[in-house]
């Protein structure tokens, strides 16, 4: 069995309208190199899933996003992030806005084909106002009302892990998935940028395998793309670019900012992307962040 | 009142909010929070559980910032998803940061302005705010004690659920919520007043109580007899030293 495709194979078998998942969290292991692909290309009115860092603020930043589930958008040592609060603020993005842990639930729900899980997460909040697809529901255990959290199904999910073999078999080895597994099971499809491609005798060694964390069978096609979570982390090959961070946010400081970012770092191949941040060299050197 | 007593001075009479909570994961977001969290597991309460704000839960606080040759102690791991489920069952104590609160204890994180479709100001969205509320126990720090923060009416967007009867679902009470200490820049406060109004527990040095009020959007409850916040002890100083070894604690308030 062979998975392996290129990113633009994964971006060809998008459509307008599509509701996507991307995985990683702010500023960490985000498919970055998909997402870039994702900018190239024509794709729009996308609903978009995430744990949002850069890869969201940036699809806003391009008019990619017509919808936006999410419970926050940040690059943690940059609190805010330019881009979705210039969409949001602009009063343009549609948004579904969830506690973490509800959309956590939502992706289980799809997850495992059930319509809803109950939870008490978001009751008495304005959660429940602004989002009327939320309901509440009898217990047919108690007296009590519960909040229905729905289930959001994916049309695609895109993902960045640390190895990959052609069947589809993900290793993660950093010290947090970011829900990924999840993110992997809820989609119709996942796509999964890797680090480093393996044969699957890779996985027989020591403890590798105990580093996988979903089926292959959730694996829909494989892109070998290193660096390819690059501007965000992928511990423990590397830790996120402030640097790059930096000099992104401050884009959105100039009238003309994202035109100039996507015109450096969008406007070309990932090969020379990697060559303008400073080199594959440069990138795996990068430190891991201290807390 | 330099700044670095004063932050000192907080740090300690937040470590309180632990105290007599027993066996639970304490949570501090931020500076002021965390150091507070570290401090409670170091003297009142060494049951506490905690995180290295990442990933792993870890045996003895981690000192903030670059931490040289110090070696984490690890002891089970505590991924995101792994919170959640910390979060679902209860047995955790965090202490954030809002944006905003109201008088019914509900907090802020996600947006300024009236009209959400297109905030004036879009923060970062409610997080785990929404789940956090309704689970566990909750504290709060507030760098700033203004009538920004503590608004009069309600949030702008409710994150954060509060003791506001209008908005209990069927079957719930107020009881299913708890919030325990509020602190800021001026004062330490609890929901303990009559029908859960704020109350003021103690001012901090050189702070008046007219001070208090008037940067407070609502009627807060005073008690009939109000102390000083503690200054912090010889021992208390030099564990902060120890969990602040660069001294990050003293730019809490923008110096």
């Amino acid at each position: 069995m062979n998975k392996l495709v290129g990113a633009g194979d994964v971006i060809a078998q998008l459509r307008d309208g599509m509701t996507i998942g991307i995985g990683g969290w702010g500023p960490r292991r985000k498919p970055m190199a998909l997402v870039r692909e994702l900018l190239r290309s024509p794709l729009r009115d996308l609903t978009v899933v995430a744990y949002g860092g850069a890869d969201v603020g940036m699809l806003c930043a391009a008019g990619k996003v017509r919808k936006l589930i999410f419970a926050f958008v940040s690059l943690d040592f940059i609190p805010l992030e330019p881009y979705f609060r210039a969409a949001r603020q602009s009063g343009a993005l549609e948004v579904m806005e969830i506690d973490e842990g509800l959309l956590l639930l939502g992706l289980k729900a799809a997850a495992m084909r059930i319509p809803f899980i109950p939870t008490r997460t978001g009751l008495g909040t304005d959660v429940i106002k602004h989002n009327p697809d939320i309901r509440l529901v009898d217990s047919p255990y108690d007296e009590r009302q519960w909040l229905a959290m729905p289930a959001l199904p994916l049309d695609a999910a895109l993902l960045h892990v640390d190895r990959a073999d052609a069947r589809g078999v993900c290793q993660v080895k950093g010290p947090d998935l970011y829900m990924d597994d999840v993110f992997a099971r809820a989609a119709s499809r996942t796509y999964v940028s890797c680090d480093e491609l393996v044969e699957p005798q890779f996985f027989e060694q020591d403890e590798e395998a105990r580093y996988v964390f979903w089926e292959r069978a959730e694996t829909t096609g494989v892109v070998h793309l290193p660096c390819g979570a690059h501007p965000s982390s992928c511990a423990p090959l590397y830790g996120f670019d402030v640097k790059h961070f930096r000099e992104y946010t401050a884009s959105a400081k100039e009238a003309d900012g994202w035109a100039k970012y996507y015109e450096r770092y969008i406007a070309c191949s990932e090969v020379e992307y990697l060559q303008r941040v400073g080199g594959e060299a440069a990138v795996k050197k990068l430190p891991l962040p201290v807390f | 009142m330099t700044d670095t007593a004063l932050v000192d001075a907080i740090i300690c009479a937040a470590s309180e909010a632990w105290r007599n909570d027993g066996e639970v994961l304490a949570t501090g977001i931020g500076i002021v929070p965390r150091l507070a969290a570290s401090l409670a597991k170091l003297t009142c309460n060494p049951d506490l559980m905690m995180t290295d704000s990442e990933a792993w839960m870890v045996a003895e606080p981690v000192p903030l910032g670059p931490r040289g040759d110090y070696v984490m102690r690890r002891e089970s791991h505590m991924g995101f998803a792994r919170i959640f489920d910390n979060v679902w069952g209860g047995k955790r104590h965090a202490m954030v940061g809002p944006t905003q609160m109201d008088r019914y204890g509900q907090a802020n994180i996600s947006m300024i302005g009236t009209d959400y479709r297109k905030p004036k100001v879009q923060m970062l969205g409610v997080r785990g705010f929404p789940g956090n509320s309704f689970n566990h126990a909750n504290s709060f720090f507030i760098p700033n004690h203004g009538t920004k923060v503590f608004v009069a009416g309600e949030v702008d967007m409710v994150a954060s659920v509060g003791y506001n009867p209008a908005r209990l679902a069927r079957g719930w009470r107020l009881d299913d919520i708890d919030i325990r200490l509020v602190l800021t820049n001026l004062c330490v406060m609890d929901f303990g007043g009559p029908d859960h109004q704020l109350q003021l527990r103690s001012l901090h040095a050189g702070v008046t109580l007219e001070q208090v009020q008037q940067a407070t959007g609502f009627p807060l409850h005073v008690p009939a007899s109000v102390p000083s916040t503690p200054a912090p002890t010889a021992e208390q100083l030099a564990l902060l030293a120890r969990l602040d070894p660069h001294g990050l604690r003293a730019g809490v308030f923008g110096a």
